[in-house]
């Protein structure tokens, strides 16, 4: 789960790392009110998850109330698009920041090392930009220090990162405070990632995250049911949203764009399993067709559930014919066939050729039963996505 | 011989008696797998229908039964508990089929578990056909032989082990390492078991998408299995970037985790890398063919 940068920096609040003096607002009445109250230069920072917003026109700066409403007026409900995200994303709230006086800009992160199993910073004193961008062009200003989870984080840590990263002197007393919130925040909470891009020292010495870059693990939210609350507010893949209604876990469907110069004979895929699903997939590819889509139906394949996977399929309106891709294993193929017969029967599903693979326990008896009721059942993955391909030009 | 488990391996089911953890005994008990007890904490001193008793902690269940390996059935937020609780009663082999737990747990027990083999989490188990099974594959896809086997994915191994058995080529030991980012077992982990085991004869590395797992396993092989033949298999090729595939792990950032890097790999080692998994028996059997001419 993603974090908008106003929900990252009450995270990082929580664990001590200090952020700019602000106020979160989702109306130009509230902006006003509150440089009223405080007056001075403030800067208003669109809250949306997509990168590039500066660019794309999402930050202002006010010095006065008025302007502050003015701004504000203009920026909420206002679609920003950049680079990064050319669909876009509307402005719904902002975030109120009081004007950082820079003396330098760092970086910090903290993230999963999947090869050595352990968390990983990664600093650099060359803050404020893209870090990737820094790591193609100049590696060698970007330090990693890998954390044993045995031990956990201790103050030498941050130190071995300061020195060898060479951040700037006045970073020094704040840095290891920095680092221990990251850490207690990416174990307490367990995050993907926690990024702090630009930490920045200003002129009177102080150092503060002036932006947060949060994404937490999805399996460990039930541990803060307010955070996982916030889920619902902010904006996710529709593909997301669309596996969620129909009971599916989130992450088991998506669907996928056609590449440049690929043959138009679409075909919709349904598997049990996510390595079967991405391997029917690889098997429409190999046989000349493009998958319009990711399903992995889960174990068991339920009929209501196999239903709905065929609505949400066939939605797309590139689809042409269907592949449904079941391993059998321990399911009865018999029990599956008759549960996908009863879901599809009906006159309230969108009609495509429909090529079934079916094996397992009684797949036979399976096979029978499909090809009864009109589909094509067939043995291989291989023979059945040829034969899906096929199907796709007889189909409109 | 197989590895990580034989006919003699005593094994504890933690969560034996929950619906999933009970379904999956009987199956393994069926199967000839030396089921010696298990844990479901309140349910102690009791038996399931088979005669096996139910222990309120791993403890008990050791001290009792003397049990080595253990297969974890327990909901998400129990997970790394019951991995904790495994290691400290003395459990030397854990297969976690949990699905769900959370990153930074799994990160602190693959740390601080030392000693103990961990195969998963989220994965199907481990197979050693016609000797035992601690997990809750399909067992009649499979046959004794002298295929290695390992994979990230479940129905993915059983389409391709299903294929192997149709082409006479059985199986040591087949293991379902888990699709999550960090797992207690990883591909060069089985491949220096697999390297030693006589009754493997060739082993068949089926990879996807995500992390760099496939390459440090092309690498092992280069250096420390020239006589016994690799055929490997990446899935999800066709997959776009950035996109999680249902598994977690099965997802590409940037330049890491790319089917072209992972199959370029193989292929510097001289290991084939079938296209399809219909592919694979044929490959096999060529490749054990050159190496015994």
């Amino acid at each position: 789960m993603k974090l908008i940068e106003y929900q990252g920096k009450d995270l990082f609040r929580r664990v001590g790392i200090p952020t700019p003096k602000g106020v979160f607002a989702t109306t130009p009445a509230e902006v006003k009110a509150f440089i009223e109250k405080n007056p001075g230069s403030w800067v208003l920072k669109s809250q949306v998850m997509m990168g590039g917003r500066g660019k794309a026109g999402g930050i202002k700066f006010a010095d006065t109330a008025a302007e502050g409403e003015t701004l504000a007026k203009e920026l909420i409900g206002k679609h920003l698009v950049s680079i990064q995200n050319p669909d876009g994303e509307t402005v719904k709230s902002l975030l109120v920041e009081e004007k950082t006086n820079i003396e330098s800009e760092a970086y910090i992160s903290i993230t999963v090392d999947r090869d050595t199993r352990t968390p990983v910073f990664i600093c650099s004193a060359k803050g404020g930009m893209d870090v990737e961008e820094v790591a193609e062009h100049d590696p060698d200003a970007i330090v990693k220090y890998w954390v044993d989870p045995a031990i956990g984080f201790s103050p030498y840590i941050a130190r071995a990162l300061f020195f060898a990263a060479k951040l700037p002197a006045g970073y020094g007393k704040t840095f290891p405070k920095i680092c221990a919130g990251l850490y207690d925040l990416f174990m307490d909470y367990g995050a993907n990632l926690l990024e702090i891009n630009p930490l920045v020292l200003t002129k009177d010495g102080a150092v503060i995250a002036a932006d947060a870059k949060v994404d937490l693990d999805d399996n460990a939210l039930w541990k803060h049911p307010d955070v996982e609350a916030w889920n619902k507010a902010a904006p996710s893949d529709e593909d997301q949203e669309a596996a969620l209604a129909i009971g599916l876990g989130m992450f088991n469907y998506k669907k996928l764009l056609d590449e440049a110069g690929e043959p138009a004979k679409h075909v919709g895929t349904i598997a049990n399993g996510a390595g079967l699903g991405m391997g029917t997939m690889d098997a429409v590819k190999n046989a000349g067709g493009s998958a319009t889509n990711f399903l992995d139906i889960g174990g068991g394949a339920q009929a209501e559930l196999v239903k709905k996977s065929y609505n949400l399929v066939t939605s797309d309106p590139r689809v042409k014919a269907m592949f449904i891709n079941i391993f059998g294993g321990i399911t009865r193929g018999d029990q599956v066939a008759l549960g996908i017969v009863e879901a599809l029967k009906g006159n309230d599903v969108r009609k495509v050729p429909m090529v079934i693979r079916l094996t397992g326990t009684n797949a036979e008896e399976g096979r029978k039963i499909l090809a009864d009721a009109g589909f094509y059942p067939v043995e291989t993955m291989d023979e059945g996505a040829a034969k899906a391909v096929a199907l796709t030009k007889g189909a409109n | 011989m197989a590895i990580f488990l034989d006919k003699n391996s005593k094994v504890i089911v933690q969560g034996i008696t929950g619906r999933e953890g009970l379904f999956h005994t009987n199956k393994m008990i069926a199967y000839g797998t030396n089921i010696v007890g298990g844990v479901t904490p309140g349910k102690g001193g009791t038996k399931i229908e088979s005669g096996q008793p139910v222990f309120n902690t791993v403890k008990d269940a050791v001290e009792a039964t003397g049990a080595t390996h253990s297969i974890i059935f327990v909901p998400p937020f129990a997970g790394s508990d019951a991995l904790y609780e495994a290691y400290d009663a003395g459990i030397e082999f854990a297969v976690c089929i949990t699905e769900g737990i959370p990153v930074h747990e799994m990160m602190k027990v693959v740390a601080t578990t030392k000693g103990m083999r961990i195969i998963g989490p989220n994965c199907p188990g481990v197979i050693s056909p016609g000797k035992s099974l601690v997990g809750i594959m399909p067992s009649q896809v499979f046959k004794a032989g002298n295929i290695g086997m390992i994979s990230r994915s479940g129905t993915l191994t059983y389409e391709i082990v299903d294929g192997l058995t149709r082409a006479g080529l059985g199986q040591s030991t087949c293991v379902g390492i888990g699709g999550d980012t960090i797992i207690g077992t990883s591909f060069v982990d089985c491949l220096r078991e697999f390297a030693n085991d006589p009754e493997t004869h060739a082993v068949v590395v089926a990879g996807e998408i995500g992390g760099a797992a496939e390459e440090a396993a092309a690498e092992f092989i280069g250096a420390h299995m020239p006589n016994k033949p690799v055929v490997a298999f990446i899935g999800g090729r066709s997959a776009p970037k950035g996109a999680r595939l249902g598994h977690a792990g099965a997802i590409i950032s940037g330049n890491t985790g790319t089917p072209e890097s992972k199959v370029k790999a193989f292929q510097a080692i001289g290991a084939p890398v079938a296209d399809r998994p219909s592919d694979i028996p044929k490959l096999v059997a060529e490749r054990l063919k050159a190496v015994h001419a």
